[in-house]
């Protein structure tokens, strides 16, 4: 395929995908005077065509029809619950929703954006410090990251004053400066926006997490609260509150998303070339598989070109990274049998579970406003917060009201409380008394990652391009249903104290397997993760390729186990990272930057 | 096409290359420099000018040509200016191309139409024409594109008539020349402010009402308060005044604010929209700070035009607090919360620069109410400047507000916030409508 390939003219950098990563790493790329081909898949996509209001909040189309999301059709994953059965393709959205098209993920998110806790980075090591090495449940790859939080900080810190990130710290340099997180780490900087308002549920759930003795604080939200122009220039408007956030590109442009931050800078740079409808079909390697060429893509009309590069960079979503590595040789796969090899192993998920509170009938929740990243949270569950001793799981949560704007399709369709028909006026007076009068609390949980949940090659199932499909292995454990059980039953205190009528707390149930038909959460990670060890991991520190220098994957597929945060801002903050080892060591000696 | 451009460009190339080899020494380099510079200096004037506006189309090479312009009496196109010597000026002397520019006569004697503002370009410097004139012949690139002129209908095709236009309505530029010469000015950035609005800028051609037989009824700022006092329509969009009243004029803004208007098309108190949105675009953004500031400190400098001085604008919270208390009772309240509001909200502040205000914005209390109306029917795009690179859109409403919606939704924003402007009728609307450009929506969004 690739010999009889047209060749185009040689580049200095090849970015697969354009997402947020990819975006980040083309405009530090051409930043640094190197010319930059961006490879999308999907097609071009901006706030004029797919934000056009009012067509542009038709729930049906964005909701339900999956507009800005990936076509099924052409290429999807294929699932299995264990390595006993055989795995079946997902031909219908519904458990996660990978993106398309220039802007991926980051145009259709919600607008949630972490850090990460620093603990979280040296999961393994704290673990061990805390309870032992034995406290590892058997089966658990527990790992590092390899990198500290204060390495990281200054990334982060960028990443925000280009997302226009609202929020409230709670530490800058050491000193408390505001009502943040008190479980967060000490920043160098304010958030660039101060935290959006809250809406009356997150308000109502802000005083009662307070009474029942906890820390509630703003969620960090990529909406931005006020207009905000960011260091690149690009201008922000101020979120509505409309609710049409997840699933949209935003009309107010006011969620942040590299079409609004990042690419209209980016589109006037002469070194910039950006090229949609280009499927890449696998990276090109020397003769000894040690040095990337460049990758080999289909083109809009359907002709196989390559397109030569000195870098390459994968920056495709979690799993079309790990899947464009086995295709095209980079790396060792990973063999769960022996638990050896990278490319696979760590594969994670997240693990959210939404429970429903029920307020007086003269309450109204008015759950049609929204901002898909505003909210209030406690982390009093997250992390490394509390003592894991004597619960006996590693891992945590965070709990949050995160209204999002709850929409007409939406609100019909879930109906009302468990038990309510599911037609006639019973289901109706349900549906309303539910629309009206009641609100959502999430435990946006950790997964862990296990020996034998994995991703690989499927051996039946193919793409449109010919080329085999990836497939999933996964179950949800039990160290992670223990976790999730412990942290909804505090969601049950807060509830009690906000006066509820009713609640319905959701918890994951022991052997109740993994089931694709129900949306759980978009935020798929690991597969190809970073670490000081190649042995376990795919990526050095950098997020380079241990085996091939010249080529650097960027996405949450680093991440080595699952975190209890939304995973945007953690890409981007390793976008920046990877991007700065670039600049200041890789381009001027090319060569492995760890070893 | 492209063929025909590369053969007639490359020997031209080869023979400057050869001259630059042969004549190659520091007496040569240093006239070099000096070209240069020159070609550099020609270059910021046709930014100056806005030559690309008109004959640059749009997608096309660079001042081939082919813009047309719908005029009431047919369909006029820019011709080719590039140096091609069939197809654009590369036979002009530069005496000819003098004679063009600043009296309006072609190099074959005919008189061009008046679109080209020679009455202002009658005040370019000698150095500034000379500039122009090498810029054109040895910076600009020929393209072989011959612009066919079809469009004008008799008795507009004929081109002797308009020799008697020029003769009575454009000013000589022997007088001109004098009277700049009488001219004072005590601050030098507004002498230079005043060439450039006057001269180059041609700001007037949009910006100052003209009579019924065409000529703009006032040139410089000496002809009296009707120069830039709001032009007549231009592609169905109302030129506002650039003077000094307070409420539909540039009374509030500063001398910043114009600056930053004409560097980005976006500042506290509004944002570009409709032909100006070109201005910025091939213009104003590409000239240093210190020419945007002479502009500026020359605008302030124009006395309000209308008499007696209208109350100046202060803002009236009175539609706000009822809005804000869910009082949609007043004509188009309703319409303006559910479609507006998001961006322009409840207190017509906007969110500058992002989404501009409605209240006390001078586009908005214009005694004409046309470009408002225009706007809310077909959009707007605020383009991507070099110092903006994000542009954005507002959406039209023309398919989903009948003529009765749009007059009650302008008549709001028209009479609240202390705007206190007139209200519109649905005729108004319609007469709108009726001249919206099929082409919807535009042709090229902006990409972000």
């Amino acid at each position: 395929m690739s010999d009889d390939a047209r060749r185009l003219k040689p580049v200095d950098v090849v970015i697969v995908g354009g997402g947020w990563a990819g975006s980040i790493m083309a405009k530090e790329m051409t930043e640094a005077g190197r010319s930059v081909v961006m490879l999308e898949r999907g097609p071009d996509r901006s706030t004029a065509s797919e934000g056009a209001y009012p067509a542009s909040i038709d729930e049906l189309e964005a909701n339900f029809r999956y507009k800005l999301f990936q076509d099924l059709s052409k290429n999807t994953v294929t699932i299995r619950n264990n390595s006993q059965q055989t795995a079946l393709p997902y031909r219908r959205m519904a458990a996660f929703l990978p993106g398309e098209g220039v802007g991926g993920a980051g145009l259709h998110w919600s607008g949630v954006h972490f850090r990460i806790p620093p603990d979280d980075l040296r999961m393994r090591s704290r673990v061990i410090e805390k309870y032992g090495a034995r406290f590892i449940p058997e089966g658990m790859n527990l790992q590092d990251y390899g990198v500290t939080y204060e390495e990281l900080e200054p990334f982060f810190d960028r990443a925000e004053k280009v997302f226009g990130t609202s929020g409230e710290p709670y530490m800058i340099n050491g000193k408390v400066v505001g009502k943040g997180n008190v479980f967060s780490p000490s920043r160098s900087d304010h958030f660039p926006l101060p935290a959006l308002k809250d809406v009356y549920t997150a308000h109502l759930f802000r005083k009662a997490a307070e009474e029942a003795g906890f820390h509630p604080y703003s969620l960090p939200a990529a909406n931005a609260s006020r207009q905000y122009v960011n260091p690149y220039g690009a201008q922000m408007g101020p979120c509505n509150f409309c609710g049409y956030c997840s699933g949209y590109a935003c009309y107010m442009y006011s969620k942040a998303s590299p079409n609004v931050n990042i690419l209209p800078v980016l589109r006037q740079h002469p070194l910039f070339d950006l090229r949609a409808g280009c499927h890449v079909l696998k990276v090109e390697l020397d003769a000894d598989g040690r040095r990337a060429t460049g990758v080999t893509y289909t083109d809009p009309d359907g002709k196989v070109v390559t397109q030569p590069a000195e870098l390459v960079i994968l920056t495709a979503f979690q799993f079309h990274n790990v899947r464009l590595m086995l295709l095209s040789g980079i790396g060792r796969p990973y063999d769960p049998v022996r638990n050896e090899g990278v490319v696979g192993r760590n594969f994670v998920y997240q693990n959210v579970t939404t429970s429903n509170v029920w307020l007086d009938r003269g309450i109204e929740t008015n759950q049609y406003i929204g901002a898909g990243g505003g909210g209030v949270a406690f982390d009093d569950f997250n992390s490394e917060n509390f003592d894991h001793g004597p619960l006996g799981f590693v891992g945590g949560s965070p709990v949050w009201v995160n209204q999002a704007g709850v929409r007409a399709i939406a609100a019909a369709h879930s109906g009302g409380p468990p038990g309510t028909p599911r037609w006639g006026s019973a289901w109706k007076a349900g549906m309303i008394d539910t629309y009206r009068h009641s609100l959502r609390i999430d435990a946006h949980g950790s997964n862990m990652a296990y020996r034998d949940v994995y991703l690989d090659l499927d051996p039946t199932w193919k793409d449109a391009y010919g080329q085999p499909l990836l497939r999933m292995t996964f179950d949800w454990k039990d160290n992670d249903i223990r976790m999730n059980r412990y942290v909804v039953d505090k969601i049950g205190d807060v509830a009690k104290a906000m006066g509820a009528r009713r609640v319905n707390l959701t918890k994951r149930e022991f052997g109740r397997p993994f089931d694709t038909r129900q949306y759980q959460t978009t935020h798929l990670g690991g597969g190809a993760v970073m670490g000081s060890d190649p042995g376990t991991s795919a990526l050095n520190r950098y997020l380079q390729s241990w085996d091939v220098h010249n080529v650097f994957v960027i996405g949450a597929n680093a991440f080595p186990q699952g975190t209890g945060y939304n995973p945007t801002g953690m890409v981007a903050a390793l976008a920046y990272w990877a991007a700065h080892h670039i600049r200041t060591t890789y381009l001027a000696h090319p060569g492995p930057l760890a070893g | 096409m492209r063929g025909v451009v590369k053969r007639t460009w490359r020997p031209l190339l080869a023979a400057v290359l050869a001259v630059a080899v042969m004549g190659a020494g520091p007496v040569r380099a240093q006239d070099d420099a000096q070209h240069d510079a020159v070609v550099a200096r020609g270059a910021y004037m046709a930014v100056a000018a806005d030559c690309a506006a008109c004959h640059t189309a749009s997608g096309g090479a660079p001042f081939a040509g082919g813009l047309a312009f719908n005029l009431p009496t047919g369909t006029l196109y820019a011709p080719n200016i590039t140096p091609d010597r069939q197809t654009g000026i590369g036979q002009y002397s530069e005496a000819e191309f003098r004679r063009a520019l600043r009296r309006g006569i072609r190099r074959d004697g005919a008189t061009l139409y008046p679109a080209m503002p020679y009455p202002s370009y009658a005040r370019l410097t000698d150095e500034d024409v000379h500039a122009l004139y090498v810029y054109f012949m040895d910076g600009v690139k020929p393209v072989a594109h011959r612009v066919v002129q079809d469009g004008m209908s008799w008795p507009m095709s004929m081109r002797w008539p308009l020799a008697i236009w020029r003769t009575l309505y454009a000013p000589d530029p022997g007088d001109v020349r004098r009277d700049m010469d009488r001219r004072t000015f005590a601050d030098p950035l507004v002498a230079r402010g005043s060439y450039l609005v006057e001269g180059p800028g041609h700001c007037g051609a949009c910006h100052t009402p003209r009579a019924l037989t065409m000529q703009e009824k006032a040139l410089t700022a000496a002809d009296g308060p009707l120069y830039l006092s709001g032009g007549d329509a231009v592609d169905g969009w109302r030129p506002v005044s650039l003077r000094g009243e307070n409420r539909t004029g540039l009374g509030r803004w500063n001398e910043h604010d114009i600056v930053r208007f004409l560097a980005t098309g976006r500042m506290p108190l509004g944002a570009a929209f409709g032909g100006m949105t070109d201005a910025i675009g091939h213009g104003t953004q590409h000239m240093t700070d210190e020419d945007r500031l002479a502009i500026a400190r020359y605008l302030k400098t124009l006395s309000p035009a209308a008499t007696p001085v209208a109350q100046g604008w202060t803002y009236d919270p009175t539609a706000t607090d009822a809005l804000r208390a869910g009082n949609v009772s007043a004509r188009g309240a309703r319409s303006y919360v559910d479609r507006c509001a998001a961006c322009h909200r409840t207190d017509g502040r906007g969110y500058p620069t992002t989404f501009p205000p409605l209240a006390g914005n001078p586009v908005v209390m214009d005694p004409r109410p046309d470009s408002l109306i225009r706007i809310v029917l077909e959009g707007n795009v605020l383009r991507a400047t070099r110092q903006a690179p994000s542009a954005f859109v507002m959406p039209g409403f023309a398919a989903g507000m009948d003529d009765a919606a749009v007059a009650d939704t302008v008549t709001f924003i028209r009479a609240a916030w202390g705007n206190d402007a007139p209200g519109v009728t649905t005729a108004d609307v319609g007469r709108i409508r009726r001249t919206l450009s099929p082409e919807h929506p535009p042709a090229s969004l902006p990409m972000n």
